[in-house]
Order: C-alpha cells, then structure tokens, then sequence
C-alpha cells in the first residue's frame, strides 16, 4: 500500500447519483478505516489538534481505529463533540485538521474527517450509547434553535444534570442540518434524527412550533416559566439578496426557499404536498456550500444548473469535496462573474441574467483579492430559474424583542468570552454571534456557552436547587 | 399536535376551527397569523387568526377551501388533531402599540372582503374593548357567502354588509360601498384597514388613494416557514423589499406594487393545481 496516498473512499457513480437523493459518499469498511487510520503518524505536537475548533484529540481517536477497537474512538469523540457522524461529513477538514496534517506535507492528509464518520456512524449502527449523565440538580435551562448550536449547549446541559428544554421555530428539529443541509450530503433519518433521540435519552424537552419573539419571549421564559438561564443559538436564517434590478421576479428564490422546500419539506418526494419549482435552465449565484447543495438539488430535480461566482475557483468558499461532486454530476461554473440584473419576460417570469465579467484586484479584508468589474463585459445568460446563494444573517426578531440585548452593526449577538450577552442569564453561541460559518463553529461555541451558563448558575444559586 | 376543540361550517366552502394552542392564545394580536401543518406530508400554510380566547387557550381559525391543503384541512372533525400551529406570526398592527389617547382620536373604517372578514374580527373586536367606536364594512360575492355577521354586529359601531349580485345588503363591490359611505352619506376617516382577496385590496387603495385616505392593508404572499427564513414572502413597499411574514403583513396600501404582488402570488399556481388534482384522485 503507498502510505502517501489515502485509501479510496467508494462512492455513488455521477451518472447514477444524479437521479436520486441518497447519500453520495458511502464510507470506510471496517478494513478500509483501519487501513487509512494507520496511515497516521501520531506526531507528538500533534498539528491537527490545535487546528480543530473543537480540539478534538485526533490522533488518539485515530489509534483506537487502527487498533480496530471502534466503541473506543467513539468514546474518545464523544468527549470532544456531540456531532461526529455529523462533522465527519460536513466540516471543511481541507482548511483545518487535514491542512496541518504532516502526511500531508509529502503526500496526501490523513482522511481524519472520513475517520471521524467511520467511528460515529459504527457507535450508531452498534447501538453504542456514548455520554452519562449527572444527578438531576433543579435547575431549568431553555434554549433557543435545535441546530448544531442548540444540540451541543442541550447536550452538555443534560449531561451535567441540568432541565433542558428546547424551543424550535420549525416543525422539526435540527434546524440547518434539516432545512439546509441536503439528503445527499447529511441523511435525515439515519443520520441526524439519531441525534435528536439521543438528546431525548439524556433527559432534554423539545417543544417544536414555538417561535421565541412571537410565541413566547426570553423575558416570559425567565420570568415566567421559571429558567434560571437562556442559550441563544437560533443561527443566521435570514437570507441575503444582491439588491439588482429584477430580483422579485417570479423564478428568483432564495436558496434557503428552495433547499428548505426541497429538504425540511421533502418536496422533491411525490407524496409530500409541498410545491417547489425548479425550470430548465439555473443559475445559482454564489460559491460556498449553500450554493453547492442547490446546484446539485437543483440538478437531481432534472435542471441544467450553472454556479455563477465573481472570484475564481481558489477562492470558492465551499468545501473542496462538494465542488468535486458537483463537477462530477455536471454542474457548471462560470467563474469571475456577477450579475448586474435579472431580465423577466413579459409575464414577469425570469427569461434571463445579465452578468459582468470580474477580475481580481488587490486583496479585501478578508485577505482575499477583491473582484472588480471589466468595464463593457456584460453578457446574457439564458436560464428561467435564479437561485440566491449569497449568506445568511441572523433573524433580528429575539434581538428586537429582548430588551438590553445587544447587537453589533451586522445583528449578531454581542457576548463576553464565556458566551454571556449583555442580558444577564442570557447566553448565545453560533450563527446567530458570529453570521453563517460552519457547525464545528457553532458547536464550539456553544460548548463554551455551557460552560459559561453552568458557572453562572452555580455561582448565583448554588450547586442545587429543590424543583 | 394541536387539538380541533370545535368546528362549524360558517358558508358552504368556508369553515371555522377553535385549536387548543394555549402559547398562540396567550400571545396572540390583531394583525397577526399563524402557519398550519395539517399532517405528516402537508404543507405549511399560513392562515388569518379570527379570534382567540386565552382562559380556554384556544385560537379560531376560519378556512376557506380553495386548493389541496387547505380542502385537507377543512376535512378534519373536532377530536382530530392539526400537526402543527405555529404563531402568532407577524407583527400585530400597529394602532396596538401606540397610544391608546391617538388613537382615538382617529376614526377607522375596516373593509372586509370574503374570507377577510375574519382577521377583521379580532381588530373590530379590540377597539370594541378599548371603548372606540369603528365602521366595518362586509362584502362578498353573494349572501351565502357573507360570514360572521352577528359576531361583527356585536363589536363595530355601524355595520355595511354588501353583496356583489345584489342579494342581500348593499348591492355592489366594496369599493362601491365605500364611495356610497364617503360621498354620499359624507362619511369621514381617518384611517381604512382593508383585508381580503388581494385584488379587492388593490382596488380598494386605488379608490382611498383618491380620497387621500391613509389605509392599511394585509398582505397574504405565498410562504414557506413564516419566520423570516425563506424570503418567499417578499413585496414590494415604497420601493423597498420587504418580507410580509416579518416586516408585516400589515403595510401602507398605498405604497405597496399591487401588479408585483399579484404577479408573485401566481408563482406556484400549477404546481396547485397539479397537486389538487392529485387529491382528488385519491378520493
């Protein structure tokens, strides 16, 4: 075996894939994960560590996989994550573990994502329960959102003996990894409910259909229904738009619409009712991972899609992975271009976009180089269907119902190092502090927050409390 | 899952459902509405709040059946159970935030197209509460379909009812009624609130905007998650984008782009009728 290569990973085949939702990437046997785990070093100052968010002790989970004993890399990542069978297939490794990995210096990084996934989903399909929990200690704790934030802040509560509830806006929980994430890169029913059962096994009330800010507010929840403190995590849901001429036509939506429709609605199933609407001819605007997800939805619901993003490919913000597979599938990319206007017909239905061709300047804040205009580049692009893919914001209505919460210029969240808002007993973590990035962020931040609301409330009232 | 305490037909293809959603209840303003998931593969849909009653905990619905969903709905009985009830969404209108003082000062016409008259209830009933006197206005296409009249007779200070065809009350549109009231019988206001199929709004507004009327409408786009989420819900207002699930779905009717608005509301209309008539093949 070339220990400089990783061991190949099966897949769906392109042409197949593309007619169905099923999942793309198939995972390690047992043999093939044991395999790509010896391939690690297990360096002493252990780079891939200290470039995780979460600091999930890597190499040592990789050694339990190459030793074959997999209920103990289980073990050792549950210390670290709630999610591993969830960040094994949707963290960007490319930029943090597996980019300081020294196999990777020579040849290929260690596989430490499809690791990850391998021991997750073998605990799953084991029966593995991973996490115990403490004595109950009487004290109520509500949280905000069931996305990865609000899964892992439940999750460690439960684990240290608080009363969790959590309050979900949507009919499910889960929140991005079932409205946004699609089936064929996150699997709902294997997958991520499993997750969900398990935060009903430690203990944590879900109420679903509760929209904090309408339904209750976080003054009702303390005052009146007796928490001792509040976690925020209701993510960034708030969809950007460009602001061009054009964009309310009849065939524009956002990708938050057409993936939710497609994803928490289950509308490209037969038997749901709900519509979605998809034409012959997409563009989807934008390059990160929403994008990505639906260009390929898109895709698998019989469209010609092409991505349209004003850098080049080196800076698409998505994972390398999933531009990989949409290539594969056939999707195509027009790179260095932005749209100017969306042209309707005469039924106000999209007929087309016009774009310019952009080039790349000198280097913005983020340090990438910023894209501009060529003067007299505009250009046609026939399609009927456009797809908004540009971020998300958080959704103000819990900052504008909450009195002394504050808020910086973007509507995040302001919170101190250990995830307190302005409002005392009022913690945040996430999308909704730091705008759309990754759940690995959204997890570690939320696992602070814990930390944060257990030292609080200890500290105010105590180490228990007669409920 | 949210109980059907009670249910009655108000007209033919129109019925009225009190859910047991103590938190809606609770919460609940005019101005505001809720989303409905009738069962495991339905759609969500946003529906008017007609009433609500926070010492039963119940919230009143009133459904007119026009497509798949909303014919699912109407098919379940008292005991049965709505998957899910989300609300109250929206913000509430805005005369319930300002000073009571103002307010009363002005002096309100509410205009209530068909189904509309529902959500135009619970605002009749508040100013009802609040010890000021509005006129309402009811219409519809014909006599059978004018719904909760007595109820309304209860909380406006004077009621116009008025058909279409002519077959009971005033004979005649809205907006002719209106005109009846405004130049006729020299009737004066400050503010109308309009609320029914968006097509009556329009003309409505195109009729104040003559008179130089302020009125306030409630927009009813098509939405998905009615949170903010999904933008599916956007209008047109003073030149603006708005999300009528969040920045509303009350607005100036007189800034709203009635053609965009129209024209939106179409968007997934075969979809609609494809799933209907997938419905009814099930039957």
């Amino acid at each position: 075996m070339d220990m400089f290569k990783r061991v190949p990973i099966a897949v769906q085949d392109p042409k197949e894939r593309v007619k169905n939702f099923d999942e793309v990437c198939l995972g390690y046997t047992a043999e093939e994960a044991m395999a790509e785990a010896k391939r690690c070093l297990q360096c002493k100052h252990k780079p891939c560590v200290g470039n995780c968010p979460v600091r999930i002790d890597i190499p040592r989970f990789i050694k339990a996989i190459a030793d074959g004993e997999f209920e103990q890399a289980a073990h050792i990542l549950a210390e670290y994550t709630a999610l591993p069978a969830v960040c094994g297939r949707v963290c960007p490794q490319e930029t943090q573990c597996e980019e300081k990995c020294v196999r990777g210096i020579k040849g290929e990084a260690v596989s430490i994502g499809k690791l990850e996934r391998f021991a997750a989903d073998w605990a799953r399909e084991n029966n593995i329960k991973v996490g115990k929990t403490k004595e109950k200690n009487g004290f109520k704790v509500a949280v905000i959102g069931s996305g990865p934030a609000g899964i892992t802040c439940a999750g460690d509560l439960a684990k240290e003996g608080y009363d969790v509830t959590i309050f979900e806006a949507l009919h499910e929980p889960g929140g991005v990894l079932v409205y946004g994430i699609p089936e064929f890169r996150l699997p709902k029913e294997s997958v991520v409910k499993p997750e969900i059962e398990n935060l009903k096994r430690l203990g944590v009330k879900i109420e679903t259909d509760v929209v904090v800010g309408r339904t209750v507010t976080i003054d009702s929840l303390l005052n009146d229904e007796g928490f001792h403190a509040v976690f925020i995590g209701s993510g960034a849901g708030l969809p950007k738009f460009m602001g061009i001429p054009g964009e309310n036509l009849n065939g524009v939506f956002s990708a938050n619409e057409f993936l939710t429709r497609n994803n928490l609605m289950k509308a490209y199933r037969e038997d749901y009712d709900t519509p979605i609407k998809v034409g012959k001819k997409v563009a989807v605007i934008g390059g990160g991972n929403v994008a990505m997800d639906a260009a390929r939805t898109a895709l698998r619901l019989g469209s010609d899609v092409t991505i349209v993003y004003r850098r080049t490919e080196k800076e698409l913000p998505a994972r390398v992975e999933e531009v990989h597979h949409a290539k594969e599938e056939g999707v195509k990319f027009e790179m260095l271009t932005n749209p100017v206007e969306i042209i309707g017909d005469e039924n106000g239905w999209v007929k087309s976009i016009k774009c310019i061709r952009m080039e790349l300047g000198e280097p913005d804040e983020s340090g990438r180089r910023r894209p501009v205009p060529i003067e007299g580049s505009e250009f046609e692009m026939e399609v009927d269907t456009v797809i908004m893919a540009l971020g998300t914001s958080p959704n103000p209505l819990i900052a504008s119902t909450t009195e002394g919460l504050e808020v910086d210029k973007r509507g995040c969240i302001i919170v101190d190092e250990n995830g307190q808002t302005t409002r005392e007993g009022v913690f945040a973590g996430g999308d909704v502090v730091t705008g759309s990035a990754t759940v690995i962020l959204a997890m570690g931040a939320a696992r602070t927050a814990a930390a944060g609301i257990d030292k609080y409330i200890k500290e105010k009232y105590g180490e228990k409390t007669e409920a | 899952m949210f109980e059907i305490v009670e249910k009655k037909f108000l007209a033919p293809n129109i019925v009225s459902m009190d859910i047991l959603a103590p938190r809606v209840a609770n919460s609940a303003k005019p101005g505001q509405f809720v989303i409905v998931v009738a069962d495991e593969k339905g759609e969500r849909v946003p529906l008017t709040i007609c009433d609500y009653d926070t010492e039963r905990g119940t919230v009143k619905i009133v459904i007119q059946t026009i497509g798949a969903t909303t014919k699912k709905i109407a098919q379940l009985e008292k005991g049965d159970y709505l998957r899910d009830f989300v609300g109250p969404l929206g913000r509430p209108s805005d005369y319930v935030n300002e000073d009571l003082e103002e307010v009363k000062k002005r002096k309100y016409l509410f205009v209530a197209g068909g189904v509309g008259t529902a959500p135009v209830y619970p605002q009749a009933k508040w100013f009802k509460e609040n010890g000021i006197d509005v006129d309402v206005i009811i219409g519809a296409k014909t006599k059978e379909l004018i719904i909760l009249e007595d109820k309304m007779r209860e909380v406006a200070g004077n009621l116009y009812v008025c058909t279409d065809d002519g077959s009971y009350g005033f004979g005649g549109m809205v907006t002719a009624m209106i005109e009846e009231l405004v130049e006729n019988q020299g009737k004066k206001y400050d503010v109308i609130v309009a609320i029914g199929p968006m097509i009556m709004m329009k003309f409505v507004c195109l009729l104040t905007k003559k008179y130089g009327i302020k009125t306030i409408v409630s927009l009813n786009p098509i939405m998905v998650d009615g949170t903010g989420m999904c933008g599916a819900c956007r209008v047109n207002v003073g030149g603006e984008t708005k999300f009528a699930c969040v920045d509303g779905p009350e607005f100036d009717g007189h800034l709203v782009d009635w053609d965009l608005a129209l024209q939106r509301l179409a968007q997934y209309k075969k979809e609609e009728e494809e799933l209907a008539k997938r419905g009814e093949e099930k039957v």
